[in-house]
């Protein structure tokens, strides 16, 4: 590959997402900006080597696009009389003429004074999560969109058919048309519960990468890679939001640890056991100082607080310096923002680390006669860890058994099966 | 006396048909809204576009709730309708959202396809 190429390459890895979010806007339609933005980039690989490289890269594609696209709608209207590529064709000629100079061109509106407006990728992405779209197809436009995922990457992520994920773009897109869910940053009313959508998302993909069930580990990766990516943007942005700095910290902190939560055989290392010299020093220095910002932004929300609470790991040389007091505490002031049956049983292991493990039955015990995690295998499992503690082997292996009929990873399969022929091997 | 004459078809039907027999059924439509206007009948008329891109919005708690899909409680049941105008999908939901069952039923919101119709 010669310079240009690779220059090429660069950008279309760190712009595409930002061009394709400006000539949605400015051509009024996803499909003819997925179109617009390939021919842009197919142009640019055709003429920057003999040209050189744009001063303005950026404007040039975007510009080279709008062209395409022109040229494309006026191909179709000629050939198939349609009415709607008039129309469209029309907009985008009355658009031109109106503002000679561009200025709407390049995505940076610098005369608008909210810096909300300016950045397209943030109509993008507040489109591509509004409520009226199913949440799966919310994800999925989000990746194929703001993170130029193709089709079969999303799909393969998801553990659908390729041609089920391209449906589901297909008609999230065409809502979008027909139902005219508007190209733009919500008002400022809407924008907290706007936003928690968009950060609902974010934190679903990178818990796929985070927690997949099977699938491939590249894909994993590239989830969470994603995911973070998707945060900073949000983080940068946004920066006065809380919740977006409390995302992008609790992301950071949770992926610092990738390198040691697996061993070699593909089995889960515990936290407790894991080798900490893998944990990702920069990583967590970066998440510890946003979490502390987000903080200080009252009132922290969920995010934060989970943040604050993977904090605490991080900050801890060992397992046994772990500060658990400060965890369950932790865990009360996120049970008050987000009551959840799932927060209770962590905020129980929590406090049997703090309190014993018989303490920890004891809460087990209240939760299981709310009836609300039924079937969740981490209630018996954590039952389980907890009688492995007192040396109580029968109720150890009852309750491993049970997690096993529950459980459906694979990897957390093989540990429950371990834990359950120790816990066998033990009884008298 | 005014009448609402409601229109319930399987979607999926119609999607299988060819363009021919689509069009057949169009022009019967056609012929139809001409001759109800004629006789001075029709009040209005419109298509609905699919449940595909319906909203669903309702308020619960002081919070709104809105879903993708059509409304599809088995113990709510059609009550009335507002036909509006509106610039795109989050200022019909705003009017939506202002319906006074839009805090115990559900308001669904669905684009209309427009036609000429003979008023």
């Amino acid at each position: 590959m010669n310079t240009e190429q690779i220059a090429i390459d660069k950008i279309y890895r760190e712009e595409s997402g930002r061009i394709l979010a400006t000539l949605i806007r400015l051509l009024g339609s996803f499909d003819l900006a997925e179109e617009a933005t390939q021919e842009a980039f197919a142009a640019a690989l055709e003429q920057w080597p003999h040209q050189g490289t744009p001063m303005n890269p950026r404007a040039w594609l975007v510009s080279t696009g709008r062209n395409k696209a022109v040229d494309l709608l006026r191909r179709r209207a000629r050939f198939e009389n349609k009415r709607e590529e008039l129309q469209r064709l029309a907009a985008i000629e009355e658009q031109l003429a109106l503002d000679p100079e561009d200025g709407v061109l390049i995505g940076e509106i610098e005369t608008l004074s909210d810096p909300m407006q300016r950045d397209d990728r943030l109509r993008l992405i507040f489109t591509c999560c509004h409520p009226a779209l199913m949440l799966e197809a919310q994800v999925a436009l989000t990746l194929r969109t703001l993170c130029g995922l193709a089709t079969d990457e999303i799909a393969k992520a998801f553990l659908v058919p390729t041609p089920t994920m391209a449906r589901r773009l297909v008609r999230a897109k065409a809502k979008i048309r027909d139902a005219r869910i508007p190209y733009r940053v919500p008002p400022k009313e809407e924008l907290r519960d706007r936003l928690a959508a968009v950060t609902l998302v974010v934190y679903l993909v990178f818990n796929e990468g985070y927690n997949a069930a099977s699938g491939d580990v590249m894909i994993r990766r590239e989830l969470c890679a994603e995911a973070i990516r998707l945060g900073r943007l949000l983080w940068e942005l946004l920066p006065r939001e809380a919740e977006t700095g409390g995302l992008l910290a609790l992301m950071l902190l949770h992926d610092s640890r990738r390198d040691a939560r697996m061993n070699g055989d593909e089995e889960i290392v515990l936290l407790e056991e894991q080798n900490r010299s893998l944990w990702k020093q920069e990583q967590i220095r970066e998440g510890l100082a946003l979490t502390e910002t987000a903080l200080r932004s009252a009132p922290p929300g969920p995010y934060s607080v989970q943040a604050a609470i993977a904090a605490v790991h991080a900050r801890a040389k060992s397992a046994e310096e772990t500060d658990w007091a400060q965890i369950a505490a932790l865990y009360d002031v996120l049970l008050r923002l987000q009551p959840s049956p799932v927060i209770e049983l962590n905020r129980a292991v929590a406090v049997a680390m703090v309190r014993g493990a018989s303490e920890g039955i004891r809460l087990l015990n209240e939760l299981e006669l709310k009836g609300e995690l039924r079937g969740y295998y981490l209630l018996p499992a954590a039952r389980g860890d907890f009688s492995r503690r007192l040396n109580q082997w029968v109720a150890a292996a009852d309750a491993y058994r049970q997690a096993l009929s529950l459980v459906s990873n694979d990897a957390e399969r093989r540990f429950l099966v371990k834990r359950l022929a120790e816990a066998e091997s033990k009884m008298e | 006396m005014q009448y609402l004459l409601l229109i319930y078809g399987n979607e999926s039907h119609w999607d299988k048909k060819d363009a021919g027999e689509r069009d057949r059924v169009l022009e019967e439509y056609g012929a139809f809204t001409q001759s109800v206007a004629k006789s001075g009948h029709l009040r209005g008329a419109n298509e609905l576009d699919t449940t595909s891109k319906a909203t669903t919005v309702r308020i619960r708690d002081g919070k709104r709730l809105i879903t993708d899909g059509p409304f599809a409680e088995t113990k709510e049941q059609l009550g009335g309708y507002y036909l509006v105008e509106a610039k795109d999908l989050d200022e019909a939901i705003g009017i939506a959202a202002r319906i006074p069952s839009v805090r115990w039923g559900s308001i669904e919101v669905r684009p209309i396809i427009p036609h000429e119709i003979p008023s």
